[in-house]
């Protein structure tokens, strides 16, 4: 630290200043990356294959080729670099060579004047495929006789496995409840399709205008395949549509650089709504089976578990989420004597990655549901089993790491219990508030409220050694009389308001009013991914440091300007120190580093931060006809410090709102490894209907650890709704309900 | 094909249009008004939600040739110059525009439905935004937003 930092200035840190491109977006000025165009500019498609599994005996492209419309129909034999590329393993072809894993694989890519000309180019191409058996289930693909579908991997079907042992492996306990769970496949559903525009370049490289999540991953990716120095691909990021996890992994980066290159034209793709469902990964399904021992009186003495992750037909992050789901996988409770194995698993199924909760969302739904069959067993309230167990600073967690900072998990527990409840339901009946609304379903007969709760636990940042870390560019100048302060990253904003928060970082520690944030691109270091709850801490902090950086150059030239000592920018005529010069630094930051997991045994300092949030559902089900009506759903969290404290409530609203969704409604479902529903007329996501009201409860216990004491916000709100409203559904019902999404046939014998 | 129709008060003409083509693809691709938003291209999230003569529809589920004379009204339109709409700039301030991919729509949906009742109960914005998806925000600040607006356009 040099220096004092101006701490009264508006717009700051802790405030909540109105986002800068908000206006923009309003107007319907923001240009996503759906939104882009160019002189002479060609449209891409893609096209995939109908199979789950099939071997590729021939393509033939000519009758595509002979449309008249038609620039160019590329295959794996135009990929100029390698066919392959992947976040963690590289695994997936660009363009598929003799086999295809999922239905929707990319196999060919059509350049054309128009987008149905492009459409039409690509049905024209044929494919001769061999169909073979896909394999669709991730736990007859660790069977000894199931086919292999990557014979490159060494681990046959099973990408990762990770095994977590503490304590006594034998441990004896009074009371001991088991139950399997299932989660389905949930998709992100961002609402901006994936899209973007290359650009070919006269320097022989090429210019990406995309919306991602993480420039230089995308960058690196795409220069190995179209084989260009890493230079010679230059991304930009154009407006995002939401993310959720969607973008972490390529889409149409690398199809649409290669038909730029091919045709010498600008190339624009963008994904339909059906395509969508295609083209990016989802949450991975999971089954669980859970044991948990505890004493009378009410404390766990051992957790078993078993949980079995479907990564579909490519890697994909799907390592990271098995580790996730195996570290976090007893939640925020204390436990002796744990074992946990948890298999990340290849199928013919969709791919399957990042979305929001990584791994704890599944894990939270068995541990929770857990945690209420227990507190039936014990004849105890759920809420005070959960106190009674949970963690707080200085807790050991399964994998022997200490939490080290504050891990308020019974208060956050007590606040959402000791809410007022919404008022119940009164006559005369508005059928707007009965489940089922206005198809006048019931007028209340058969409709019983039901209370639950939920608390979870998300790692912040990137874990298991990884190095983690960000890049500022901060510039320090007078433009036009005044002092102005440029911010330079390639942090991906994608709805959550990261612009808005680096500004108020610029502000806080320069005491600068005017910031302008530079366009996102790879023009400066990588910033890291805009996921795992993690810009805020990361760029946040790579933010901090720059402007730390400038401020004590700042200094030093007050100083010789001075002759004396400068102490704080308030005693600075900014103006006059620095006249017509600019001071610039860019840094790179990394928070802590963490530690790989003992292969045998899971030990380890895998994780930086613990986030943790707790929900309490109100829900009215008719149980002769198994709709549902979340009536209120309260959450509480602790955040560390609030940055930006509406921005940080709307994230928690909106990450509810996914986790309501799981709960019931959101199932990407599928039949022999195929895609039944892809379109927003089968997969439903909350409207406003669905939507009850939210009350939000934010703790500021500050991480001594992280910048300004800030713990990441985005992720956990959307692991403890899920359990909470299943559990207000178990106990209006009294059934089991050990699937999400709930369905009416789940309540309602059919 | 020849399509012309009015576009916030001003006559425009699209030329070489395939008779398959969205009123939002004529907008978006033809007349560069990519303001309403290509979500999903078949009428279930509203994001390219557009007064057609006065009414709300969704520009993908319109034909461009039903367009033809008629006038069309987009989220680039409500703004006077500078100045925001009410319900623009009630977006704005309560946090109700996150990703932003669905405001444009919400805006024109708001729009609508403040100046058609300007004091709307907490059920009746929930229906008129019933056709409008949003995944950031939960829809809790753009309740906020419809409330603020309906203050704002009812006391003017």
């Amino acid at each position: 630290m040099t220096g004092a930092l101006s701490t009264t200035i508006a717009g700051g840190v802790g405030t909540s200043p109105t986002r800068p491109d908000g206006a923009l977006k309003a107007r319907g000025e923001f240009a996503y990356s759906s939104d882009l165009w160019a002189d002479e500019m060609l449209w891409g498609a893609t096209l995939r294959s109908p199979h789950p599994y099939a071997r590729i005996r021939s393509v033939d492209i000519s009758q595509a080729l002979a449309l008249p419309g038609v620039y160019a129909v590329l295959t794996h034999e135009d990929v100029p670099g390698e066919n392959i590329y992947g976040l963690e393993h590289p695994d997936q072809p660009v363009l598929a060579v003799d086999v295809v894993r999922y239905q929707g694989e990319p196999v060919a890519i059509v350049a054309a004047e128009h987008p149905e000309t492009a459409r039409r180019a690509a049905d024209r191409i044929v494919v001769d495929y061999e169909v073979l058996e896909p394999v669709t289930d991730a736990e007859a693909a660790r069977d000894a006789g199931a086919p292999v579908l990557h014979p490159s991997n060494a681990g046959g079907n099973v990408v990762r496995h990770v095994r977590i042992r503490r304590g006594d492996p034998d441990p004896a306990a009074d009371v001991v409840v088991t139950g399997e769970y299932m989660v389905g496949m949930q998709d992100q559903a961002f609402l901006g399709p994936e899209s973007g525009l290359a650009v070919p370049a006269e320097d022989g490289g090429v210019d990406l205008y995309v919306a991602t999540q993480w420039l230089h991953v995308d960058q690196q990716q795409v220069a190995r395949a179209l084989g260009l120095p890493v230079e010679s691909v230059r991304l930009h990021l154009a407006g995002v549509g939401g993310a959720f996890g969607a973008r972490e992994d390529l889409s149409m980066q690398v199809h649409a650089c290669l038909l730029a290159r091919h045709t010498g034209k600008p190339v624009k793709i963008v994904y339909g709504r059906a395509e969508s469902f295609f083209g990016h990964v989802h949450r991975h399904p999971a089954v669980l089976r859970y044991e948990h021992g505890a004493t009378r009186e009410g404390s766990l003495v051992y957790v078993r578990a078993e949980i079995i992750l479907d990564g579909g037909a490519y890697a994909s992050t799907t390592a990271a989420v098995a580790g996730n789901a195996a570290t976090l996988g007893v939640g925020p409770y204390v436990v002796p004597h744990v074992s946990v194995d948890c298999w990340g698993m290849y199928t013919n199924n969709p791919p399957c990655g990042a979305m929001r909760g990584f791994g704890a969302v599944q894990a939270a739904f068995a541990y929770e549901s857990q945690m209420d069959k227990l507190a039936a067993a014990l004849g105890v309230d759920p809420v005070e089993l959960r106190i009674r167990n949970a963690v707080a600073e200085g807790s050991v967690l399964p994998t022997g790491q200490v939490i080290d900072s504050a891990a308020p998990v019974a208060e956050l527990l007590k606040l959402v219990r000791d809410k007022p409840m919404p008022p119940p339901l009164a006559a005369p009946v508005d059928l707007r508030e009965m489940p089922g609304g206005v198809s006048n379903t019931t007028h209340g007969e058969g409709v019983v409220r039901g209370v639950g709760y939920g608390v979870g636990i998300k790692n912040v940042g990137f874990s298991e050694g990884f190095d983690d870390y960000s890049t500022a560019r901060v510039r320090l100048e007078v433009i036009g009389g005044e002092p102005v302060v440029s911010v330079h990253t390639a942090a991906a904003e994608v709805g959550q308001g990261l612009v808005t928060l680096q500004a108020q970082i610029a502000r806080t520690e320069l005491g600068v009013p005017r910031v302008i944030i530079q366009p996102a691109d790879t023009g400066v270091g990588s910033a890291g991914s805009s996921s795992a709850s993690r810009q805020s801490y990361v760029t946040g902090g790579a933010v901090r440091a720059a402007c730390e950086a400038v401020r004590s150059d700042v200094l030093k030239l007050a100083a010789d300007r001075l002759g004396a000592p400068v102490s704080s920018l308030d005693e600075v005529d900014l103006v006059a120190v620095l006249g017509s010069a600019a001071v610039e630094r860019t840094v790179e930051w990394r928070h802590r580093p963490t530690s790989a997991l003992d292969p045998l045994t899971g030990q380890g300092n895998a994780h930086v931060q613990y986030a943790f949030a707790a929900h309490r559902a109100v829900c009215d089900v008719d149980v002769e006809l198994g709709l549902v009506r979340v009536v209120e759903l309260a959450c509480a969290q602790d955040v560390g410090r609030a940055m930006n404290p509406d921005a940080v409530v709307g994230q928690i609203h909106g990450g509810s709102a996914q986790g309501l969704g799981l709960a019931v409604m959101e199932e990407i479902q599928l039949a022999g490894g195929k895609i039944r529903n892809p379109s927003f007329t089968d997969y439903l996501i909350p409207t406003v209907l669905d939507m009850p009201p939210m009350s939000v409860d934010v703790l500021e216990l500050a991480d001594p650890h992280a910048p300004y004491g800030l713990r990441g916000v985005g992720e956990p709100p959307t692991i403890s709704s899920t359990p909470a409203i299943v559990a207000a559904i178990r106990a209006a019902t009294g059934r089991a309900l050990t699937r999400v999404p709930v369905r009416p046939e789940h309540i309602v014998d059919c | 094909m020849r399509v012309s129709f009015e576009v916030n008060g001003e006559p425009r003409t699209a030329d070489d249009v395939w008779p398959g083509e969205s009123l939002l693809y004529v907008l978006r691709e033809r007349l560069g008004l990519p303001g309403s938003k290509n979500a999903c291209e078949q009428g279930e999230c509203g994001s390219c939600t557009v007064y057609l003569d006065g009414v709300p529809v969704c520009a993908c589920l319109v034909a461009a040739g039903q367009a033809e004379g008629r006038e069309v009204r987009t989220v680039e339109g409500l703004a006077e110059g500078d100045a925001l709409d009410p319900v623009q700039e009630a977006f704005v301030r309560t946090g109700a525009v996150q990703c932003g991919f669905c405001t444009p729509g919400l805006v024109v949906a708001a729009h609508d439905l403040v100046r058609r009742n300007p004091n709307p109960s907490d059920a009746e914005i929930r229906e008129a935004l019933a056709g409008n998806l949003c995944r950031c925000t939960g829809y809790e600040k753009i309740l906020d937003a419809v409330r603020l607006a309906a203050a704002q356009v009812g006391a003017s």
